[in-house]
């Protein structure tokens, strides 16, 4: 007998909180307003803590059926929550990260006039992906999976009057929903191989099958329409083009949503996914790939970008991509490690970069800061502490999981480890360029008297820039204490996770080893594929001492020696001689202007698929089909029966002679009609 | 003995005559012989198909068109009567009160 932890509830309190603010958050005070959106989410973090205290007692996985949902024939949807460990620190990082960006979000927007639409909306976020987040079968999954998309959709054009805000949220859905068609897709296909989306029987299914070393087959294909979908979600290459968009957004929302926790949920998808591309090495591989490339292609634009949050975004697009080559060299659980410290540190920095816009009045240009470092203290510090997590510097939350995907990364083959830790070298550059812009040398503002800088912000609200605030101030309390409490996280938070090389036990690997092992196929059966590291399945679980324990300490110092290589480069370009990036971007002109502007893929997109779309849509649909053929079908009848009707009402003069007058000729058409029938 | 044709010759031919003269004249009192004489060309027919066949349902029919058309006859003329009191006319194109 298992006990019952009434998991249903994690999910649900956010929901009645967003139902509170939503319907009755119009009248109420500002304090309420928080109070509320405090307590559902808080109380939804208390019971992940409940629940993680309670975790070593129960059998993994714990399921709980809350209703029935969807039943026919064999085929059966519960809503039904599935625990194991991936979902546990899943759990603790939305509900831990999310709650701590909720207090955040009390001190940003308490100027703003949708003070309760924007905590509603939040909370809201919180309850789809808890759902996501708990969902025992692939059909409750694609329920948070599509509702978090909502919420992001809602909080990118949280300032709808701003028409960038509003098409930056078109743009988020739009593209989210290429991925959640492949997503679909993959779940039919597995409806109809499998009869069923719950986990334990998916994966008991694709269990049973065979690696498919040789060709591609069935999982293959489900791998990739994953893939697919998870590309949508967590800003891959193709479809990353939304994230940075996304940043029209709050910046707690950028730090919530688009950076910490909904982007991850297509690096969650796949590591519980992980059944069947451990038997796809097609799928995997091209994960790999797309991983590698994403994190590379990203890095080189977040090098370009002056925005400060477009500078995170892309960064966060490059860890995401990170994550993927993880999973895609099937090192799951280094991918969930990442994305944990990710969490921690990539929230950090957006709510420390949103403290540093709110101390400039809206100010979202890094041309246009600099010397910040002493007057707003608590924020530069913290936001030290993320640049050299997120740069992987020793012994900072980054470091571990960056280089524990690094070094795995490297016994698949060492082009993703060359690639990686050049990315690494990009990371560190922009970053430390993000950090000297900002908060060294002379400040390059107007905001220092007491004008403010709004040119980016909207009209009627943004950044909070209110009247009463002026010149360079730091941020009010209830915005530093998470800001603080990331930071600790994101020192801490990669300790779980040392490898056995640096005199750890990688306690997190084999906390997850559980959920990646349980159900790994027989890969001893299985020739080294190209992509695939199955001697490596061993190693880490510790079982026997690492042959290559030097190797691996050497490639940890390589990375750190990119991380500050990337240090040294920022520092000595942007701070020492701050003249060297207009000779460099001179010299480069082509490149230059080519990564600015990123690639141009934006306008790629807008040939190739947006443009045939629009056309093809107002010349064929619109004025082809809807004007030519259903409008002109409905317009013509009407037409004809007012023509014929016109006609015959010249019958009804109202003469009553001319009425027996016509029946007379009927009764004459019917008799002759009758006349001539009978004389044949 | 004469043949049917011819009785019901002159059938249609009382007839079409009631039917014309139903359409063209405007005075009641002729438009209501006229409706007799369509009344007077159907008993016609019925008598000579009813001689023809042996059937005396055909009689039977003419007797009830004729209690109708007396009716129709008494309440008709009265009505003609009541509207030439008040309209004095007799011309239905003039009697379109109820005519938008």
């Amino acid at each position: 007998m298992t006990p019952d932890l009434h998991l249903w509830l994690i999910p649900l309190l956010p929901l009645i909180g967003a139902a509170m603010n939503g319907f009755l958050g119009r009248r109420l005070t500002r304090q309420a307003i928080a109070t509320v959106a405090l307590a559902f989410c808080g109380a939804s973090f208390a019971m992940a803590l409940y629940v993680s205290l309670r975790f070593s007692g129960l059998a993994i996985p714990h399921m709980e059926t809350l209703a029935p949902w969807i039943r026919s024939g064999t085929f059966q949807a519960d809503f039904a929550f599935y625990l194991d460990q991936l979902s546990l620190v899943m759990l603790l990082v939305v509900t831990g990260v999310g709650f701590l960006i909720h207090i955040y979000s009390v001190g940003y927007m308490w100027e703003e006039a949708g003070f309760y639409r924007f905590f509603c909306y939040l909370n809201l976020f919180m309850f789809f992906m808890l759902t996501l987040v708990l969902a025992s079968n692939y059909l409750l999954m694609f329920i948070g999976w599509e509702g978090v998309g909502l919420a992001s959709y809602l909080l990118i054009g949280f300032w709808f009057t701003k028409d960038s805000a509003a098409s930056a949220g078109k743009k988020a859905f739009i593209v989210n929903r290429i991925g959640d068609f492949g997503f679909l897709i993959a779940l039919f296909l597995m409806i109809k191989h499998f009869g069923t989306l719950n986990f334990d029987r998916v994966f008991q299914f694709a269990a049973t099958i065979d690696v498919e070393n040789a060709g591609a087959g069935l999982l293959t294909a489900i791998g990739l329409l994953l893939m697919v979908g998870a590309a949508g979600k967590s800003a891959q290459i193709p479809l990353y083009v939304w994230l940075p968009d996304a940043m029209e957004g709050p910046t707690p929302v950028s730090a919530l949503i688009h950076a910490a926790t909904m982007v991850t949920a297509g690096v969650y998808m796949v590591a519980r996914s992980h059944v069947i591309f451990e038997r796809a090495p097609t799928a995997l591989m091209i994960v790999a790939i797309i991983g590698t490339l994403t994190a590379l292609f990203a890095a080189t634009i977040g090098v370009a970008q002056t925005d400060i949050k477009k500078v995170l975004a892309y960064s966060t697009i490059s860890q995401l991509g990170y994550m993927f080559l993880a999973c895609g060299v099937a090192a799951f659980s280094a991918g969930v490690f990442h994305l944990m410290t990710h969490a921690f540190f990539k929230g950090l920095l957006f709510l420390a970069a949103g403290s540093v816009i709110h101390a400039i009045g809206g100010e979202q240009d890094m041309r246009k800061m600099g010397g910040l470092r002493e007057h707003i203290p608590w924020t530069f510090w913290t936001m030290t502490i993320g640049s050299f997590a997120i740069a992987g510097i020793w012994p900072l939350a980054g470091f571990f999981s960056k280089d524990e995907i690094l070094w795995r990364a490297y016994q698949a083959s060492w082009v993703y480890w060359l690639i990686g830790v050049f990315t690494a070298l990009l990371t560190s550059f922009y970053m430390f360029r993000l950090w000297f812009l900002t908060f060294f040398g002379e400040y390059r503002g107007t905001a220092s008297g007491h004008s403010i800088v709004r040119e980016e912000a909207p009209s009627r609200s943004g950044p909070p820039a209110s009247p009463g605030h002026h010149g360079i101030h730091e941020s009010p309390r209830v915005m530093l204490i998470p800001l603080a409490i990331l930071a600790f996280l994101s020192v801490v938070g990669g300790w779980v996770g040392i490898p056995g090389s640096l005199g750890g036990s990688n306690r997190f690997d084999r906390f997850l080893g559980p959920v990646f092992r349980a159900t790994a196929p027989a890969l001893n059966r299985q020739p080294a594929a190209p992509g695939e590291v199955a001697p490596s399945e061993q190693t880490t679980e510790g079982l026997e001492p690492h042959t290559g324990r030097g190797t691996e300490l050497a490639f940890a110092a390589i990375s750190v020696f990119a991380a500050l290589l990337g240090l040294y480069l920022a520092w000595l370009l942007y701070l020492r001689r701050p003249e060297l990036p207009q000779r460099i971007s001179a010299a480069l002109h082509g490149i230059y202007t080519a990564v600015s502007n990123k690639y141009y893929v934006d306008e790629l997109y807008a040939v190739v698929f947006v443009k045939p779309l629009v056309e093809g849509a107002s010349r064929v649909l619109w004025r082809g089909i809807d004007q030519g053929v259903i409008d002109a079908t409905l317009d013509n009848t009407a037409d004809a029966a007012r023509h014929v009707s016109d006609s015959l009402r010249h019958m009804q003069s109202g003469n009553l002679r001319s009425y027996a007058g016509w029946v007379a000729a009927g009764a004459a058409v019917v008799i002759a009609y009758m006349i001539w029938t009978g004389a044949r | 003995m004469v043949p049917l044709s011819y009785y019901l010759v002159l059938s249609g031919i009382l007839f079409a005559c009631g039917v014309t003269g139903f359409l063209i004249k405007r005075n009641i009192i002729t438009i209501f012989m006229s409706i007799e004489l369509m009344l007077n060309g159907v008993n016609l027919s019925f008598v000579a198909f009813a001689a023809h066949w042996h059937a005396l349902s055909g009689q039977i029919f003419v007797f009830f068109v004729m209690v109708v058309a007396a009716a129709e006859a008494a309440v008709g003329l009265a009505i003609i009567i009541a509207v030439y009191r008040t309209r004095e006319t007799l011309n239905v194109d003039h009697v379109n009160l109820l005519k938008l």
